[in-house]
């Protein structure tokens, strides 16, 4: 089935079945790879990208269920406001490690910002909390979303 | 941030973006193969690690693999630093298999693991740098018919300290190509690094922040389809028949292939792949694994631990020590556990009939490449294997079990295949932690242990993994970190009683270590209770030859206000250990309420880990792996029942999230000494201090992980 | 005859008749009888045949006939144990006296029912006897199938002999005493189970009819959805109320409107039972979970409209245990809206949950996965939100299985009590006050 996607601003038709998660068709279809497979069940949040800039499970959401609602993901997010900040906040802090997990939190994060530019512990936790890193990076998740938002932690 | 930055700032800041942009991984374009070939010619090549062109790009071919430790940025800066390298010119790859040439030091074969890459190539990769530099001086003190100590090197020239003329490296390359390359080469004097303890950016994270980092998983080849397996769910287990009608008419499927323990299904993506192998319907020839369960593991994993072990240490009279003073007997059992890696396995594979290249993340690319051989049934000379950026090792990616079927797989298909496994696959196949049993004796005099006797049982998984260092019926592994206690001991002894389960096995991050650190520490506590003693000053009597470890002790105990009060069900815990030739101390405060949930509180590390390549590493190191650790002591188990691994994917072997870990400080100790092993030390320590913190608030002395919630819950206090 | 005899035997009439009121009233009314009106023998109802296959299968084999009547009686579900073979039975029943498994139904000659004759599986699957003359319990549904034809009975027969054999044996039930005794069984089928054929009702519409055939003598609806009396036999007398069975709670289908269907849209009603899922009404899961996918989805669209037509007109009875409805989606803010309180169900929320089913309610992924407007969040004992955070749920949807993964090994049961009293807290009309014990009763009920 033929569908139409708006992704990090470029319509992309791609035909694929409805039901194909929106994780394959960008890393299988269209070769962006930068959102990552880490469980296909929206626990690990490694799939993350933005739907009309709300963090989405993209291993879960059928590809059809987009409809024409823009799509960001991590290879387009430093062209956003928030996400730039988020990067670079990452670097300051050298956050990543294998940084398999962290295309989803610096997604998680970025839809952090843009909603709540200043976020508290309490923020932090019901926004991350559903990314997992296996390396264990999130004390300086914390930190470098703080940094991003402006303070330092 | 309203502070003006300071000079300082701006420097570092402008390093560090130099750095960052000079030190980009090669991004590659979809056909371009992964790894360079290992084409020197027209470069100065004195060495496996160094390539010089002439306009001066330096290649550093990074021996070790990335999976997060941050050691291309450790092995670089080693080699950039006493080459004299100008950082912006560096570009950085990934080595191609070759024991000979990227061997590590430490094994004799091209491995990373055990926590060893920098102490391993510290000396070497010093020597390999200044060596070329020698060469690039001796070649332009030719040119300018001067001795080379009349030239300086730095930041990719060399100068003529008289008359203030300068060749630049790339100039230099051909002539230093001819060089004979000196016997002897001075070293730096640390005091002089530049790029040496630095907490320089790592350079593979820019990549990493903007999804262009490439993984195994991230392969993409043209024409390549999609392949995702499911093998037999009892160990050892075959196929039994497969009937694919209804997969076949799945949109996207491509062919199912069947191998004679596993099943892959083909398709056009991932997706397509994974429904048609949910619609296909397989019965599986069980074998003789069918019934195993958790419970007979255990039996007879209990019952091998009660024979009498090889001896791998034995100090002093332990008959007479034991004999001595008041005796405490106590067994600790660790559980079987999977390694979770964030990126599930995969490998792609390009199977040409005559030959047969292959795509994936290793930990230990030659064996990869003579996996991928033996299942291809080519010479290892037909096989062409590319690593990746690795989305966490943790031992995984030190088997190659997953390229094997990968290429049986491809074997049967038209072109390249990507296989990819999904989680449940990975956790159900994975070669797992081997379940331990330690039971230790000790007595103690005094205030102080006078005889300790230790025995491990478990699996050996050095004997399968590197047979020839299993030797005299000793796992080297399994004993590490208990044959080498810190503690002064006079009679001491500990043995090895190899049991294997009918469940593969495999390292873990931690390792050998891992199992008895959790063992040692935990009796010391309950060793100090017995003794009336504060658990660190207890420890801390005995540290006697190991100033190191009491220096650390010291240090944590004071950053984590030990013994200042607390609530009541929180306690902190702490642990001390020598490991990875690194000495670390760590306490943990954790809080049980009343219905035997933890809560973790603080975390405080300080550790010596000699001289620290990249202090800001060694912190993020320490951090993840007591995260790692803390991880596996709270919820980590795989339980077996018919044969099968019961766990499957985040929903039931459960990881901790940012919003349980506490703040995690930790304290560097400026050392001198020869750098240690970081990346499996913290792993090590967050269970120990754990199950002591538990220890110290509840009273209950846990013996087995995970921690059992029943166990602590209020009214079963002691 | 002496006064000290006829007193005696006075004494026993005066006992029997209180017996007889006492088993009458436990009894109560038939399944159908809230209908009134005359019923006739199926051969004098004119206006068409309730019982059968719908029209497009008139023409078709006794096999194919039969299999669209064992789907629509729901065979499979019950007997298949996890992960066994279809229809080789060993499903278990969890009662709170005991395990019970369910019998291997495939034509294996030794281990199913291959050496059945049509009587032996007529007098099994309506009276709930055996072919060795034993009496089985009645988790069997042979209280709904009793209303069966013949025709209909012997053609689910003929699907089943189709199948394969496969040789499979049940674990032996762990019935404790007096349980065990399956004697007793005749002895509560001779009160309970009337052993009787559908009639239809004169004055209801054809369609009415076919309803009530499929929705009593098939699909055994109420078997779950109608609670049971002491004799642990349907109580009619609160018809489709609502009830807890095997772990789940069956909610309330009667006509109540607020707090049974009675609100509902026929399209609703539909689409809930042909797909597993309303808009605004919240996604089957659980014991209809699986209805929905064996059963109901597969059934012909006529057939669902005629049981949504029956069901329409089943009285009124209202849950008092339920709100007045269902809220509405939560704020979209974490700090705000309920459940503030409970941290730690809180916490269990925003890592493992909140992913799908989004801070609202309303699922950023799938309709299905949407929490507002559905029974069990609203439900303040909270059993079916505790039951799916245990064992998780799949939903056969247009768009692919869309499924929820089950936490129940790893969180613990104080922990799935909390996570099930906030997400009702903060999704629901009233929170919940789950307990640890709560949860672990939950669990021993499970069939598994
Ligand atoms: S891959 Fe989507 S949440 Fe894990
Ligand atoms: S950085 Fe490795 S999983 Fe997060």
């Amino acid at each position: 089935m033929a569908t139409t996607l708006k992704i990090n601003g470029e319509q992309k038709t791609v035909d694929v079945p409805a039901d194909m998660p929106l994780l394959w068709v960008l890393r299988d279809v269209l070769g962006l790879t930068g959102t990552k497979f880490g469980c296909g069940i929206a626990q690990c949040g490694a799939c993350t990208v933005h739907i009309d800039g709300k963090p989405v499970r993209s291993c879960v959401l059928p590809a059809s269920a987009v409809r024409d609602r823009p799509i960001t993901t991590i290879e387009g997010v430093g062209a956003t406001d928030a996400g730039a900040k988020v990067q670079k906040a990452w670097l300051d802090l050298e956050v990543i490690q294998c940084g398999y997990c962290q295309s989803g939190q610096i997604m998680s994060a970025a839809a952090l910002l843009a909603s709540t530019p200043n976020p508290d512990d309490s923020d932090i936790d019901a926004a991350m909390a559903g990314n997992i890193c296996r390396c264990g990076t999130y004390v300086r998740i914390r930190a470098a979303i703080k940094q991003a938002a402006g303070r330092r932690s | 941030m309203s502070a003006r930055p300071s000079r300082r700032d701006f420097l570092a800041s402008t390093l560090a973006s130099s750095l960052l942009l000079a030190f980009h991984l090669p991004v590659r374009a979809a056909n371009e193969p992964v790894q360079p070939p290992d084409d020197t010619a027209g470069k100065f090549a004195p060495n496996a690690f160094i390539r010089i062109d002439g306009a001066g790009k330096t290649t550093l071919v990074m021996p070790q693999v990335e999976m997060g430790q941050g050691i291309y940025t450790a092995v670089a800066m080693i080699l950039a630093e006493e080459l004299d390298a100008d950082l912006a010119q560096v570009t950085l790859q990934h080595a191609p298999p070759n024991d000979k040439l990227y061997a590590n030091p430490t094994f004799g074969i091209q491995v990373t693991g055990n926590s060893n890459s920098v102490r391993a190539f510290w000396t070497p990769l010093r020597e390999a740098g200044a060596r070329a530099r020698a060469m690039l001086m001796q070649a332009a003190a030719q040119h300018w018919q001067a001795e080379a100590d009349q030239c300086k090197a730095a930041n990719g020239w060399i100068t003529h300290e008289s008359s203030g003329r300068k060749l630049g490296y790339g100039e230099l390359a051909e002539a230093a190509s001819k060089v004979t390359p000196p016997q002897q080469v001075p070293l730096k004097d640390p005091k002089n690094f530049t790029l040496i303890g630095k907490p320089l950016k790592r350079f593979d994270t820019p990549d990493k922040t903007s999804g262009k980092a490439v993984y195994g998983i991230d392969a993409m080849l043209p024409g390549m389809k999609f392949a995702t397996v499911a093998a037999c769910p009892v160990f050892g287990g075959k196929v039994g028949h497969v009937d694919d009608a209804r997969a076949k008419k799945i949109p996207g499927v491509q062919k199912v292939v069947v191998l004679d323990d596993m099943v892959a299904v083909v398709g056009d993506h991932m997706w397509a792949a994974k429904r048609g192998l949910d619609a296909l319907a397989i019965t599986w020839d069980e074998g003789k694994n069918a019934k195993v369960n958790s419970a007979d593991i255990w039996d007879d994993l209990r019952r091998a631990s009660e024979k009498d072990g090889v001896v791998a240490k034995s100090v002093g009279d332990i008959a007479k020590g034991l004999a001595t003073g008041d005796r405490v007997d106590a067994a600790y059992e660790l559980p079987l556990l999977a390694h979770a890696t964030l990126e599930p396995q995969n490998c792609t594979v390009h199977f040409k009939g005559d030959s047969c290249e292959v795509w994936t993340g290793s930990q230990i690319l030659p064996r990869v490449q003579s996996f991928a051989a033996a299942a291809a049934g080519l010479p290892i000379d037909k096989v062409t294997a590319n690593n990746h950026l690795i989305g966490g090792g943790f031992g995984r990616r030190l088997e190659a079990d997953m390229v094997a079927s990968a290429v049986r797989v491809a074997k049967q298909v038209d072109g390249p295949v990507k296989v990819v496994w999904t989680r449940e696959e990975d956790i159900q196949h994975d070669i797992y932690r081997p379940a331990y049993r330690d039971t230790i004796s000790a007595s103690l005099s005094g205030g102080r242990i006078v005889g300790w006797k230790y025995r491990v049982t478990g699996s050996s998984v050095i004997a399968r993994w590197l047979p020839p260092a299993f030797q005299n019926g000793i796992d080297i592994d399994a004993v590490d970190s208990a044959i080498d206690m810190p503690y002064d001991i006079p009679n001491f002894h500990v043995e090895y009683v190899r049991a294997e389960p009918p469940v593969p096995t495999g390292f873990w991050r931690g390792v050998g270590p891992n199992n008895n650190v959790f063992a040692i520490e935990s009796f010391m506590d309950e060793l100090a209770r017995k003794a009336g003693k504060d658990p660190i000053a207890f420890r801390r009597d005995m540290l006697g030859k190991t100033p190191r470890l009491r220096a650390a002790l010291d240090l944590v105990a004071e950053k984590s206000d030990w013994g200042k009060p607390l609530p009541a069900r929180v306690g902190r815990g702490v642990c001390a250990q020598p490991s990875f030739g690194s000495f670390i101390a760590t306490v943990v405060e954790a809080e049980v309420d009343g219905q035997g949930q933890v809560t973790l509180r603080r975390v405080t590390s300080a550790v010596d880990t000699g001289i620290a390549v990249n202090p800001d590493t060694i912190a993020a190191q320490l951090q993840g792996g007591l995260i790692f650790g803390l991880t596996a002591a709270l919820y980590g188990e795989i339980t077996i029942d018919k044969g099968r691994v019961q766990q499957s994917n985040f929903n039931d072997y459960r990881m901790l999230r940012i919003d349980e870990v506490p703040p995690i400080e930790v304290h560097v100790i400026k050392s001198g000494e020869a750098p240690g092993g970081i990346g499996e030390t913290g792993t090590t320590a967050g269970p120990p201090a754990l199950r002591n913190a538990i220890y110290a608030a509840t009273g209950v002395a846990l013996r087995r992980l995970p921690v059992d919630r029943d166990l602590i819950r209020a009214e079963k206090k002691s | 005859m002496s006064r000290a005899i006829r007193r005696l035997l006075a004494g026993i009439v005066v006992l029997a008749v209180i017996a007889a009121g006492v088993v009458w009233w436990l009894r109560g009314p038939g399944p159908m009888d809230f209908a009134g009106g005359t019923t006739v023998a199926l051969a004098d109802y004119q206006a068409g045949d309730p019982t059968g296959v719908p029209a497009s299968l008139a023409k078709a084999s006794p096999v194919e006939r039969g299999e669209y009547l064992a789907r629509a009686a729901d065979c499979v579900v019950c007997h298949t144990a996890k992960g066994g073979q279809p229809f080789a039975g060993g499903f278990a029943f969890s009662l709170p006296f005991g395990t019970l498994y369910s019998t291997n139904i495939t034509p294996d000659k030794e281990t199913g029912i291959g050496n059945y004759s049509d009587q032996d599986f007529l007098n099994a699957v309506r009276r709930g006897v055996r072919k060795d003359g034993a009496h089985l319990y009645p988790a069997m549904s042979y209280t709904s199938y009793t209303y069966m034809t013949d025709a209909d009975v012997l053609a689910i027969k003929a699907y089943l002999s189709s199948l394969a054999p496969v040789r499979a044996t049940p674990p032996e039930n762990t019935l404790g005493f007096p349980f065990n005794q399956r004697w007793a069984m005749g002895l509560w089928s001779v009160v309970f189970s009337p052993n009787t054929r559908f009639k239809p009702h004169a004055a209801r519409s054809p369609e009415w009819n076919r309803g009530a055939y499929l929705a009593e003598a098939l699909a055994h609806c109420g078997e779950c959805h109608t609670p049971r009396n002491l004799a642990f036999a349907l109580d009619n007398r609160a018809k489709f109320a609502g009830a807890v069975t095997a772990g789940w709670r069956a909610f309330n289908i009667s006509s109540d409107k607020n707090t049974g269907v009675g609100g509902w849209s026929d399209d609703q009603l539909i689409a809930y039972l042909s797909t597993g899922h309303a808009a605004g009404h919240g996604t089957a899961s659980g014991p209809m979970g699986e209805a929905v996918d064996h059963s109901l989805s597969r059934m012909a669209p006529e057939d669902i409209r005629a049981m949504v037509a029956y069901l329409r007109s089943v009285p009124a009875v209202a849950s008092s245990d339920l709100p007045a409805g269902t809220a509405p989606a939560a704020p979209a803010s974490h700090k705000e809206g309920g459940g503030g309180a409970l941290a730690e169900g809180k916490r269990i929320f925003h890592g493992a949950c909140v992913s799908c089913h989004g801070w609202t309610g309303e699922s950023p992924i799938s309709p299905v996965a949407t929490l507002t407007g559905s029974w069990a969040v609203n439900d303040p004992a909270a059993t079916n939100v505790a039951q799916i955070v245990i064992s998780g749920t799949a939903r056969h949807t247009p768009q692919g299985v869309l499924s929820m993964p089950a936490f129940g090994s790893i969180y613990s049961d104080a922990e799935v009590a909390t996570v099930a009293n906030y997400v009702t807290a903060r999704f629901g009309a009233k929170g919940a006050q789950l307990t640890e014990q709560d949860v672990a009763n939950l669990r021993k009920q499970t069939a598994k």
